[in-house]
């Protein structure tokens, strides 16, 4: 769950680290009107949305007087920001965060995060930050260097305090901050701490300028505090009726409804439908505790979608997910529905007979291949005919 | 001869009253592996499925000298589990649950520092070494004893390369799913070094996928050294948008290199062979194995 900046803010604000004074506004008369209370010359108008690449969107913009705030406020509020961490529908602006434009010295990169190995938090950091870094890093992950800080680590830790110095970032002045970063990491269960930038002022105070947290949606059990924040958490509309069915669904552009059983399949299977030149309009990992009835309205999703030409039903039934259970699911949405999409099937594994004379005797329109690739290149063939 | 699980392989079960626990012990004796014992705080001295029930995982030791785990239990007690069964030093705990919380699992791999037990999971379909032991979900129908090594992060991809490998012949030797998520127990590196310790390994098939580093330190490690063994890796993924979370939590790194092709090609430049898609799997490991 990816917190939006001022939310994240107001989390860290009870750490103690240093934020600048900000405030939300929701209309372009509330955001110049929070001017007023701000202390600044020149401000920096900040869409808030709960996503990253926000910055090279355009969504962070400076304006040096407050009807110029009120100008950037009343173009960001009610767009659509598409950044490449939003899907193509991009996301909704609803507010606007107002701060100061702060006079900075330097911005460094620094971040939270589990070192895979150890267990232990992992300090990541980098002399450089700011908006472009944050596509850097992703590409390229020499550009940070990490340092484990565990429980043993302390504020005048000898090896902490070199770490800093060799990024440039000031030991004496940041170590408590830093620390008081890690117990908000732990405490609120985050996967990811990211403050970048982490900036020093021309008068050489420190400050957390931007906060991206994301909280581990495997840890709400103990975090009933945070379940009002997860409410207003606005997925796309079918990803979040898909996820309450037990489905992970990611909506992509293409005209391909693909439905799938695991993770690792549906990645295949979208590998091979755009190597055959189809184009998925999702990607489906039904999860393992799945009913028939969650998989119908994952189904459901789809033949709703007035872009999608062709179904690709690939099963493979295991363990825990067996063809019939799927078979069922996309029998029941077909009955429901009046749009009857030509389906590729290809049921293999776990309960895969059964399957195929469920989807026969519903009369289910399917096609049944044999092979997985030969099942791709059908349903390809059937979103280049077209709907019937 | 297999890797990690044999004929010998002593199992207890962590959770074996609930309904998944149940339904999985239930096939896997059925399949024929040797479950000994079950674990269930409060129920100690009961049976259950003709299984002598424990309150910890220490007393079922002692009394069965199970030497293995299995821990199906809901999500939240899972990292409590897996500590209680390095702690009786058991030498393999397989935990299938899902939705393990990544703060809970790196306290597992901080009670892991220094000890012997390999965890394989959680959000792993289990180790499966054919005719002689299952540990997991994994479905058998399709899995035949032979000389391939599988290791891999998602199980139904696992299920589909498993299948055509025996269709065409290509019976394993073990396969082993590391899971799905972000922090887990046992990697590639730990697979292959075992598997090329294995007189009954001739090839080694590794499913990775974007996210994580599990790939990266496979490329690392292969190139580190003389493998010996064709190595075949297939890493599905290419076409995913970067930055949005696929599935497995595990897909969503935070940073580095992780997309699949980069991890291909490195995995290629280490010398291992790639598999275009899944099936073109089978085909390779015939290629490679002449």
């Amino acid at each position: 769950m990816l917190l939006s900046e001022y939310k994240a803010k107001e989390i860290l604000r009870q750490y103690g680290l240093p934020i600048p004074p900000g405030r939300l506004a929701r209309t372009a008369d509330e955001a110049e009107a929070a001017c007023a209370g701000l202390p600044a010359k020149k401000f920096v108008v900040k869409a808030q949305i709960a996503a990253g690449g926000r910055g090279l969107a355009g969504g962070i913009r400076f304006a040096a007087t407050p009807s110029s705030v009120r100008e950037e406020a009343a173009r960001l509020l009610g767009s659509k920001l598409v950044t490449d961490q939003t899907g193509p529908e991009g996301e909704a602006v609803n507010s606007v965060y107002i701060e100061p434009a702060l006079d900075l010295k330097h911005q460094y990169f620094v971040a939270f995060a589990l070192d895979p190995d150890s267990g232990e938090p992992m300090l990541i950091a980098s002399s450089e930050g700011g908006v472009e870094f944050e596509q850097r890093v992703r590409m390229d992950a020499s550009a940070v260097k990490t340092c484990l800080v565990g429980d043993d680590v302390a504020a005048d830790s000898a090896p902490l305090a070199a770490f800093l110095d060799e990024i440039g970032i000031d030991a004496a002045k940041t170590a408590d901050v830093l620390l008081a970063a890690r117990r908000a990491f732990i405490e609120y269960d985050m996967t990811l701490l990211e403050v970048n930038p982490f900036a020093v002022t021309r008068e050489g105070d420190w400050f957390a300028l931007d906060a991206k947290m994301a909280i581990d949606a495997n840890a709400m059990y103990r975090h009933p505090e945070l379940e009002s924040l997860a409410a207003e958490q606005k997925l796309a509309a079918a990803e979040s009726e898909a996820q309450r069915s037990n489905i992970n669904f990611v909506k992509l552009d293409g005209n391909i409804g693909v439905i799938v059983n695991g993770a690792g399949l549906g990645l295949a299977t979208n590998d091979m439908i755009v190597d055959a030149n189809g184009k998925p309009a999702n990607f489906m990992d039904i999860r393992t505790t799945a009913t028939s009835f969650d998989i119908a309205r994952g189904v459901e999703i789809l033949l709703k979608d007035p872009q999608v030409r062709a179904i690709l039903l690939n099963v493979h039934g295991g363990g825990m997910t067996v063809c019939d259970t799927v078979a069922e699911g996309v029998a029941f949405a077909y009955a429901r529905s009046d749009r009857k999409l030509p389906v590729a099937a290809r049921l293999a594994g776990q309960n895969a007979e059964w399957g195929l004379r469920i989807l026969k005797d519903r009369k289910v329109p399917a096609k049944v291949y044999g092979d997985m690739k030969s099942a791709v290149l059908g349903a390809v063939e059937m979103a280049r005919g077209g709907a019937r | 001869m297999a890797i990690l699980v044999d004929r010998d392989t002593r199992v207890l079960v962590q959770g074996i009253t609930g309904r998944a626990g149940t339904f999985y012990t239930d096939q896997a004796t059925r399949y024929g592996s040797t479950y000994v014992a079950g674990v269930r705080p409060g129920r100690g001295g009961s049976r259950h499925l003709d299984l002598p029930v424990f309150d910890t995982v220490a007393e079922a030791v002692k009394e069965t000298g199970a030497n293995a785990s299995l821990v199906i239990v809901p999500a939240p007690n899972a990292a409590d589990a897996m500590i209680e069964a390095v702690e009786a030093k058991l030498g393999v705990v397989v935990c299938v649950t899902e939705r393990v919380a990544q703060h809970e699992m790196a306290r597992v791999k901080r009670a892991l520092a220094g000890s012997k037990t390999v965890i394989i999971g959680p959000n792993s379909q289990g180790i499966l070494t054919p005719e002689q032991c299952k540990i997991g979900v994994m479905p058998t129908r399709d899995a035949k004893p032979g000389r391939i090594g599988i290791a891999s992060r998602s199980a139904s991809l696992t299920s589909e390369v498993l299948a055509n490998c025996s269709a065409a012949g290509l019976g394993q030797s073990t396969t082993v799913g590391i899971g799905g998520d972000a922090i887990h127990g046992i990697g590639f590196v730990g697979c292959l070094e075992r598997f090329r310790d294995d007189p009954e390994t001739d090839a080694v098939v590794l499913i990775g996928e974007i996210g994580g580093g599990e790939e990266e330190k496979a490329a690392d490690y292969l190139a580190s050294v003389e493998y010996g063994k064709p190595v075949v890796a297939l890493v599905v993924g290419r076409h995913a948008p970067k930055g949005r979370r696929m599935g497995h939590a595990g897909t969503l790194s935070v940073f580095g290199l992780e997309t699949a092709g980069e991890k291909a090609t490195k995995l290629k430049r280490a010398g291992a062979l790639l598999a275009d898609d899944a099936s073109e799997v089978v085909k390779t490991v015939l290629k490679a194995l002449g």
